[in-house]
């Protein structure tokens, strides 16, 4: 199957956000696929807060049974959460866990005035109470098999499916 | 040979010690430990990664120090803390160490914090308790203290980036201490072409060359140009013989002072595992200097102890 070409799904996500967003706005991309996304938003709308990243692995709710995953990179948020409209950004909605997670974590910052998810796909089968926002578009995708972003050497975006 | 501290999958299940663990999982470690970094530099310095589940610190040896920082570690990942004396308590009335760990699994510890005289004690726990138990070496005689030696490692890898171009020496009583060991071992899995160790002959284990190391009985030459220097404490309690005529001796031979730190690289750093003996091994001016990283490593300690027990929590 043919997917959506991501970088016409981020154009489109620029253009949805702009009336949205302000001087204050802050954006917070989940590693890794989000993070890239979210990096290309955070440009293109010109946002002036720097850019969070966050790697919820020491918030997931699968750590009893998968372990540590290997590869954590640092949490990174690189302004005061207490009080702040917030735009968190991850490149796939699938479960919903993801997202739960990196609220979880962001709450550890501090408190937060609002959040507002951004996702490039929402595969719209959840099993939590969690919807975005801001979507690309919502896609079917086979139960069990991963969508994920990639993005090569030249920065450009795109989606691919690995089979479960 | 089955490494009793992977379990059938490679994972670590329990830290005993560095000797022999293969480099992916060290470096695992150390990355995670940079995460933890964040972590504790945040409003909530907690992750609920431990949530409800139970470390027991098992201490046959005071060490108030070393306590302290698995208890913050095992705390800033929301497990509870269990903290035991064991000198005082329970074999003092004539319990076995077995009969001791058995009690405290049957009160569902998850995790074990184990430090001992004895060298080997750490890994009969191990070898010991269940599958979904976890044994941590917190010290074991003279045998190994891997997370000191891990946070050693990972304050070398935070100032000097690259193993493979260094030269590290390592100053005191080679002879008494787990602590060069540990760190020895983990040196060389991470590929430092040059380390060395520097003390009189008599707080030398024998062979000790064949640990990969060059041994100077000259303190001026075996700083020459190094780029990262380990004093040790000269472990007074464990002290019986005649090894050493006397502190001050030691200090006049073997004391890092400005003047012998100025043969070692401009950017060395110095680093003390703790307690220090000022002015036996090390002078204040120096333990205070610029080059001194000695208290970066307490706070990387508490990191990388997070990071051990995370990803053994997770095995």
């Amino acid at each position: 199957m043919q997917w959506p070409d991501a970088e016409t799904l981020c154009a489109d996500l620029v253009v949805k956000l702009r009336p949205v967003v302000t001087a204050q706005t802050a954006m917070v991309g989940i590693h890794t696929g989000g993070a890239w996304l979210a990096e290309r938003l955070h440009r293109e709308l010109g946002l002036k807060v720097p850019l969070g990243r966050l790697d919820i692995s020491f918030y997931r709710d699968d750590y009893h049974k998968s372990g540590l995953h290997k590869s954590v990179k640092a949490s990174e948020i690189p302004f005061e959460v207490e009080a702040r409209h917030i735009l968190l950004v991850d490149d796939v909605l699938y479960t919903g866990r993801t997202v739960r997670a990196a609220m979880n974590e962001l709450f550890d910052y501090g408190r937060p005035e609002s959040i507002a998810l951004v996702v490039l796909v929402d595969r719209g089968e959840r099993q939590l109470p969690i919807c975005p926002q801001h979507c690309g578009a919502t896609l079917s995708v086979p139960k069990g098999a991963m969508l994920r972003l990639d993005r090569n050497g030249a920065g450009r975006l795109a989606l691919r499916l690995d089979d479960a | 040979m089955h490494n009793p501290q992977l379990n059938a999958n490679g994972e670590l299940a329990h830290l005993l010690t560095l000797e022999g663990l293969p480099r992916e999982i060290i470096v695992n470690i150390l990355d995670t430990a940079a995460s933890f970094v964040g972590v504790t530099e945040r409003e909530v310095k907690k992750v609920p990664l431990l949530r409800g589940k139970s470390v027991f610190n098992l201490f046959f040896e005071n060490s108030t120090r070393t306590r302290t920082t698995f208890e913050i570690a095992a705390k800033r990942l929301s497990a509870d803390v269990i903290n035991l004396n064991i000198s005082t308590s329970s074999t003092a009335k004539g319990e076995t160490l077995l009969d001791t760990v058995d009690n405290l699994s049957a009160m569902h510890a998850d995790m074990f914090v184990v430090r001992h005289a004895q060298s080997g004690a750490a890994h009969m726990i191990a070898r010991h308790v269940g599958p979904d138990r976890h044994v941590i070496n917190a010290g074991d005689g003279r045998h190994a203290h891997p997370t000191q030696g891990l946070l050693d490692a990972y304050t070398i890898r935070h100032y000097k980036r690259d193993f493979t171009q260094l030269s590290v020496a390592v100053v005191g009583d080679i002879l008494h201490s787990r602590v060069a060991r540990s760190l020895i071992h983990v040196l060389n899995i991470l590929g430092t072409p040059e380390v060395r160790v520097i003390a009189p002959q008599t707080l030398l284990p024998t062979r000790v060359e064949s640990l990969g190391v060059r041994v100077f009985p000259d303190m001026r030459q075996g700083l020459q140009g190094v780029d990262v220097v380990v004093m040790l404490r000269l472990q007074n309690e464990r002290m019986g013989g005649a090894l050493l005529p006397s502190a001050q001796e030691f200090f006049k031979y073997y004391g890092l002072t400005p003047d012998k730190l100025a043969v070692a690289k401009p950017d060395a750093i110095v680093m003390h595992p703790g307690p220090m003996n000022r002015g036996i091994e090390i002078d204040s001016s120096v333990a205070d200097g610029p080059h001194s990283v000695i208290l970066p490593q307490v706070t990387f300690g508490i990191a990388v102890r997070m990071a051990v027990m995370s990803i053994l929590g997770g095995a």
